[in-house]
């Protein structure tokens, strides 16, 4: 009974913030996830010290459904997504997610001094796309420019490459991809991402 | 024995002719499954020399780099690298002059001035709490600029990865560095020993993601080399990149 209640009140609260949600622009969509993902990352010891199942589900949470992984994996893919059967697609998309998913957490977790600083963002003249841009700053180093490039699908925005320094995270696969695919196909690349995401997998229960 | 020694003629003949022809279809395979990247035209010298680097950087510079991480206390690896910065401050507006940059340059000098006077001899980065943002430039970027070729990539021992261009840069950025002209040889050498640790003990956090985020490391590092060079002379990072057209992807290029 009581887990109902609960349940009830925050599937209101949940529809309550779902219209504020799909008003924000793509700027604004990036600060709202980055401040509430590293205001829990500042308060969480297990994170910072580097507990990757708690900072993995604290991506999924928070961050993956804001990203469009079928979109990145076709950008990195290129030309050979064309080449990939809808069934090879999502498996190419699903195994890419978990390895960047992987990255990602790992990044945050050594996640310590620095600050964030929201610049200017741009948008496409067809304003369905978005260039957000922002910038790390750390003690003691030049400061690293870290950009979000978002799509506009329906009411809500979808980030779907994420730019470390002049470097993309999306596009650095292309070439790696492209060999794979020449030298074992695209069941060569999903195997190789699936065995890579294992081996990450595996030494993480160590 | 006449006869022994003809039939292992033969055997040798035989030998050599399927050796040959093993060679060549060997040489046939290789050239047809890895066609040169043609980011990457000399990648096999590159790759032996990867693998040297990864020999001498386990053995040598990473264990002194987490050592020193462990060790020092945070404010003084913020004042070190501050301290290295403000070194080579005076070149970084020099490159911001010589990319036609005049603003970046002036406060640059700024950042010279403010952090080796009340930044204590560069120890604080007070400049930037006054809103003068640090920037990174470097000779080989200059060159970019300019209009030079970025050539070949090489991956050098210790010095990391690096286009023809940008190490005849960065042979230009050691002539223009301070430090290689105090006096004191012992002195000198330890600062750039402390310089280098400090370097590469900036890295340690990166060593993890790229393991893991990488199917081969080594392409994984060449790539974003060289976006991250190209972006910084092409776009002239984010700020220049804001006067362009974003151009629009779509799912299926």
């Amino acid at each position: 009974m009581k887990a109902r209640i609960v349940s009830a009140f925050l599937l209101s609260l949940l529809m309550l913030c779902a219209p504020a949600f799909a008003q924000q622009g793509p700027d604004e969509l990036v600060k709202n996830v980055t401040e509430e993902v590293l205001s829990i990352v500042r308060s969480d010891k297990d994170i910072q010290s580097g507990n990757a199942q708690k900072t993995n589900a604290l991506i999924e949470q928070k961050v993956l459904p804001h990203f469009d992984f079928m979109h990145m994996t076709a950008l990195a893919l290129g030309r050979d997504w064309a080449k990939a059967s809808p069934e090879q697609q999502k498996k190419l998309s699903s195994e890419f997610q978990a390895l960047l998913v992987n990255t990602y957490s790992n990044a945050l977790s050594t996640y310590k001094h620095q600050t964030i600083n929201y610049k200017p963002f741009r948008m496409a003249a067809n304003q369905t796309d978005a260039l957000v841009r922002t910038e790390i700053r750390q003690p003691g180093g030049a400061p690293v420019q870290l950009d979000y490039r978002l799509e506009k699908q329906g009411n809500s925005w979808k980030v779907y490459d994420v730019i470390v320094g002049g470097i993309s995270l999306v596009t650095n696969y292309r070439d790696t991809f492209a060999q794979e695919v020449r030298n074992a196909g695209i069941d060569g690349l999903i195997q190789s991402l699936a065995a890579k995401n294992k081996q990450i997998a595996a030494g993480r229960q160590k | 024995m006449k006869p022994v020694f003809i039939g292992n003629l033969r055997k040798l003949a035989a030998f050599v002719a399927a050796a040959s022809l093993l060679a060549l279809s060997g040489c046939a395979t290789t050239t047809t499954a890895s066609a040169p990247n043609p980011n990457d035209p000399a990648e096999d010298f590159n790759r032996a020399m990867f693998a040297v680097n990864d020999v001498l950087d386990a053995a040598v510079l990473r264990p002194a780099a987490v050592v020193y991480d462990e060790a020092t206390p945070l404010p003084v690896k913020a004042a070190t690298g501050n301290f290295f910065g403000n070194l080579g401050e005076l070149w970084v507006a020099a490159n911001n002059l010589m990319q036609g940059h005049v603003e970046d340059a002036f406060s640059d000098l700024g950042r010279f001035f403010v952090n080796t006077t009340v930044g204590i001899g560069g120890a604080f980065d007070i400049a930037s709490e006054v809103g003068l943002e640090k920037h990174s430039k470097d000779f080989g970027q200059t060159m970019g600029v300019w209009g030079a070729d970025e050539g070949a990539y090489v991956f050098w021992p210790i010095l990391g990865p690096r286009t023809a261009r940008d190490t005849a840069g960065l042979i230009v950025d050691g002539i223009a560095d301070p430090l290689w002209y105090y006096r004191d040889v012992p002195v000198r050498n330890s600062l750039l020993g402390v310089r280098l640790v400090d370097t590469r003990a900036r890295l340690l956090p990166v060593d993890a993601i790229v393991e893991q985020a990488s199917l081969d490391r080594y392409s994984y590092i060449r790539d974003s080399y060289l976006q991250m060079r190209r972006s910084s002379i092409s776009g002239q990072g984010a700020d220049g990149a804001a006067d362009r057209p974003l151009p629009v992807f779509s799912p299926t290029p």
